[in-house]
């Protein structure tokens, strides 16, 4: 067998999963387990015990709370991506999920399990950056809120406590004339992204951009948001120069990383090129 | 720990060690050995098997993940001798060679053709993309797909 011994736990409510993992310091939580499973048979994870969250009732699921859409942290991309709800109002999530892995990875991963896991060249942090989404995380001490712009905050590192879990990501509705792309460049041989950029565009009455939000992952440490890029936005009528102008600070302030496939140097570009595409093709949504 | 698993429409219950991944358990406890191993590393889809009607990949779940769930591995696709329209397919537009990646595509298509009766090429391409064939190109796998789309829509 390829992955070294662990206890197997399968709680049945949030508070007795945190108890197992106050109890046992080197628990992972296990949900799709598609990026944990593969490291344990590498045995580059060797946890002494695995606490099961996918049968927790109420972790699953997405619903309608006015003016946004809560989903559960267990909920698997395929759940989300064929949610009629996300499609209709946040359609980034599927047009970002159909390019994460293959169709197998996609039917067992799920929403909460990668951004809890917050890998480098994931592709929701950066579109949950974009949608400015909020994280519920429930711990020993009670349960608190975690704006995205604090959740990740370094390479595989996210603002919550070893002993807390997350339990549900809560997203606004976009607002009127508002549309939404996300970009990748994909590693041809991982599927994981390179670069990819999430872009949220609202145009106010008169066209011009009201609001903007602009991320990237797989560029540096961790995904983060391109606010001189936003601010360069804001303001302005979404013109091809306009745009340009913006994208070319995507890679600025920033720190990029670098290997056999891609130079730090050619991430920066891609950076620019990715926010750039992402850009045009949500304020061309916008427009409708 | 003990677990129960349907596989092929049969209940089995048995003790199994945490770690053991539900591609052992099919091959080594069930003896169920049409589900291959091809990969260490969950990448080549081999050992693609449906879990509750959706194509997972066995090598990437614990078989205690699997307890209560219902499996189908290509031993269950056949129906009273006849194979399965996804298993023609790839007889009849010879969508294989060495057969080795086949179980695995096969699952593959098979939760495919569930979601998108009529597949395009371009989809039958993205959905097949956890699924490595090192013989050749997925040219006659991808005929063969279209070939059971058809023969299921009729």
């Amino acid at each position: 067998m390829y992955p070294s011994t662990f206890e197997y736990y399968r709680p049945s409510s949030v508070s007795e999963a945190i108890q197992l993992l106050s109890q046992n310091p080197d628990a992972k939580l296990l949900a799709g387990g598609h990026s944990l499973i593969p490291a344990m048979k590498l045995r580059l994870s060797s946890p002494t015990a695995l606490i099961d969250i996918t049968r927790i009732p109420g972790l699953s699921g997405i619903r309608d709370a006015g003016d946004r859409v809560v989903i559960g942290a267990t909920t698997t991309y395929d759940e989300v991506m064929r949610s009629e709800l996300i499609q209709r109002t946040l359609p980034i999530l599927p047009e970002a999920i159909d390019v994460i892995g293959d169709l197998q990875v996609r039917n067992l991963g799920t929403i909460g399990g990668s951004l809890a896991h917050a890998d480098p060249a994931a592709d929701l942090p950066a579109v949950m950056l974009a949608l400015g989404a909020e994280f519920k995380a429930i711990g020993p001490n009670g349960e608190r809120t975690i704006p995205v712009d604090q959740f990740f905050v370094d390479l595989f590192t996210t603002a919550l406590q070893p002993n807390e879990i997350l339990t549900e990501i809560a997203i606004p509705k976009p607002a009127g004339r508002t549309g939404m792309a996300y970009e990748k460049f994909a590693n041809p041989a991982s599927g994981y992204a390179v670069v990819g950029a999430a872009a949220v565009v609202t145009l106010g009455n008169d066209g011009r951009v009201s609001a903007a939000r602009v991320a990237v992952t797989g560029a540096g440490p961790y995904a983060a948001r391109r606010t001189e890029t936003e601010q360069a936005l804001v303001g302005q009528a979404p013109t091809t120069e306009v745009i340009k102008q913006a994208s070319q600070r995507a890679s600025e302030g920033m720190t990029f990383n670098s290997d056999v496939f891609a130079s730090d140097e050619y991430r920066a570009h891609l950076t620019r090129v990715f926010v750039g595409r992402a850009i045009a093709k949500a304020a061309q949504r916008a427009q409708g | 720990m003990q677990i129960t698993v349907k596989v092929n429409g049969v209940a089995h219950t048995h003790d199994v060690e945490p770690r053991m991944l539900l591609v052992h358990f099919l091959r080594d406890v069930l003896n169920l050995t049409g589900t291959h191993i091809g990969c260490d590393t969950s990448q080549c889809g081999a050992c693609t098997v449906l879990m509750n009607g959706k194509a997972v990949k066995s090598c990437t779940v614990f078989a205690v993940q699997a307890d209560g769930a219902e499996i189908t591995t290509i031993e269950g696709l056949a129906r009273d001798g006849q194979l399965h329209p996804v298993q023609e397919g790839f007889w009849e537009m010879h969508g294989l060679q060495c057969g080795y990646c086949t179980p695995g595509m096969i699952m593959t298509a098979v939760d495919l053709l569930q979601r998108i009766p009529n597949p395009t090429e371009e989809q039958i391409r993205h959905y097949l993309e956890g699924n490595l064939c090192r013989c050749t190109g997925y040219h006659n796998i991808v005929r063969a797909v279209q070939y059971a789309a058809e023969k299921m829509r009729a």
